[in-house]
């Protein structure tokens, strides 16, 4: 009976202590710099964006779920005309992040951007942009937090 | 007058819960004792050695993340000494204790999960629900560290893919103090438990020669008496410099699997504390601009760094034309790459040696003459994950 009794009382005694499980969605678990989570397109602090259109995103992506068209501006830049991201593609490797010499693509903190349609996990260059723009603060953060290692 | 009697086909699994993910074992049942158990696998195949041959060895990593997906870290770690002995690169100090750390807590990770579930299996609820919560912790490390808590991404060859940040190895160390103190709780629920011991105890014995004739590895081959790990028999990276004992059972039966495991845990607390105390700054990948992509700071400053950035990231590294077999001692068992390279930075084969398979394949073995209800168990106590039992 002594078996039993033991496992009684260490289950008992744990009745006694705080709770471990967190109320989500109203609280969430941290997560660190380094997660990698849904995508944004960075942009400069003057408005521009950060991609130069160099596709090494493109040819890195090991699920080739990035495609990528570009064309040069007017005044001489390269810029893309089309930046999508295939996200039931995509495996969230972070080698898109990891390839990218301007901190373009990210991969950011928020991992809640389930749909309803399959379509809207297509993300083109407006989402992504506008993605970036929406968590800029936190993705800003997160690369100076990191920077020593990068 | 002979009695006319028939035997009973029973399809246990896919979906059933005990499965342990996506087998189908049919059962062939005189009454309740199994006469034949046939494992039906392939229902999770997607192709990863075939795959392999198409990706650059960089792309590659993450796929041996989806294999053994309770213990990620491991099966990069196999194809990441695999590409390093053909290019015959040194590993940094650093880099190897911060690998053979990872290796540990995914142990750590496979075990609890496995342990728990195997109680699970034969009725405890309570061990999974205080196991789980350890994963927590473990999976935040793999996080703060890789940036993803399961698919990691982040053993590359010749290193890792950053260094730990700040305060990580902090609490590590302490996870090191307070988790035994939960494996002692696990054990007080498990160990002298007299339902666990009477579905455990007797039951899918191996004897020594057939664990070798099976060609088991892992614990499988260790519940058994025999003292094979590849950490010590052939140690790779760091191992060598580390003190552990390899806990090995008597029976072979699947209660001296769960002992072996249970021990296993505590000794990869103490290397993880070892790794922790060695571990010295320094540089966490190989050095070799040809194989390591430079820092971000570098390519803003240097021409030579940025075409090596430009050169790692489309074509990858070429690796010399040579034939590898690299083999990790995994949480399941023998964990081995064999690795064909052509000169391309693309390896022309990839095969990939899961412990599982053969495990799985000695299911008929194992459960003949069993009760039906004695196939959790033992399922169990194989510890079966379908990511690389199917690749």
């Amino acid at each position: 009976m002594l078996d039993f009794l033991g496992g009684l009382i260490i289950a008992l005694r744990e009745v006694f202590k705080p709770k471990k499980t967190i109320n989500y969605p109203f609280e969430k678990g941290k997560i660190s710099p380094r997660f990698r989570g849904e995508h944004a397109l960075r942009r400069y602090p003057d408005g521009e964006e950060r991609c130069i259109a160099c596709k090494l995103c493109e040819a890195v992506c090991p699920a080739q779920a990035i495609t990528i068209e570009s064309s040069e501006r007017a005044d001489g830049s390269r810029k893309t005309t089309r930046y999508d991201i295939d996200m039931m593609k995509c495996i969230y490797c972070g080698l898109c992040e990891e390839s990218c010499p301007v901190d373009a693509i990210v991969q950011g903190p928020n991992f809640e951007f389930s749909t309803e349609t399959r379509e809207e996990l297509y993300y083109n260059k407006e989402k992504l942009l506008d993605n970036g723009d929406r968590w800029e603060n936190i993705l800003a953060a997160n690369i100076r937090a990191d920077k020593p290692y990068r | 007058m002979t009695k006319k009697t028939k035997t009973l086909n029973l399809n246990f699994g896919p979906q059933h819960p005990a499965a342990h993910g996506v087998l189908r074992l049919i059962l062939e049942l005189d009454g309740e004792v199994v006469e034949k158990a046939d494992p039906h696998i392939g229902l999770l195949h997607r192709g990863t050695e075939k795959l392999i041959e198409n990706k650059t060895y960089m792309q590659a990593v993450p796929y041996f993340d989806r294999l053994d997906y309770v213990a990620p870290m491991n099966q990069e770690h196999a194809f990441a000494l695999a590409i390093e002995k053909i290019l015959k690169i040194d590993v940094p100090m650093r880099a190897q204790f911060i690998r053979v750390m990872f290796c540990e807590i995914g142990r750590i990770l496979s075990h609890i999960l496995n342990v728990t579930t195997q109680a699970l299996d034969v009725g405890a609820l309570t061990p999974s629900l205080w196991g789980f919560e350890e994963r927590e912790t473990l999976m935040t490390f793999y996080e703060r560290a890789s940036g993803s808590r399961l698919h990691a991404n982040y053993f590359r060859a010749g290193g890792v893919h950053q260094d730990l940040p700040m305060g990580l190895e902090e609490d590590i160390s302490n996870f090191c103090i307070s988790f035994p103190k939960i494996i002692d709780d696990l054990e007080t629920l498990l160990t002298d438990n007299r339902i666990f011991k009477q579905r455990n105890v007797d039951i899918g014995i191996v004897t020594k020669k057939d664990a070798l004739d099976y060609s088991f590895s892992g614990v499988m081959i260790r519940g058994s008496g025999v003292a094979w790990d590849l950490r010590k028999s052939q140690p790779y990276d760091c191992y060598k410099q580390l003190e552990f004992k390899i806990p090995v059972g008597k029976n072979g039966d699947c209660y001296d699997r769960y002992l072996c495991r249970i021990e296993e845990m505590r000794e990869s607390v103490s290397i993880i504390k070892q790794c922790l105390a060695k571990m010295t700054k320094g540089p966490i990948k190989s050095l070799d601009g040809k194989i390591s992509p430079p820092s971000k700071k570098d390519i803003k400053q240097s021409m030579e760094a940025l075409i090596h950035h430009f050169k790692l990231f489309t074509e990858g590294y070429r690796v010399d034309k040579d034939e590898i077999y690299a083999a990790v001692e995994a949480p399941k068992g023998e964990f081995g790459v064999y690795l064909i390279s052509d000169g391309s930075s693309k390896p022309y084969k990839c095969k990939i040696r899961a412990p599982g398979f053969s495990h799985l394949a000695s299911m008929d073995y194992l459960i003949k003459g069993h009760m039906l209800a004695d196939v959790p168990a033992v399922l169990g106590s194989l510890d079966i994950v379908f990511g690389e039992v199917d690749r």
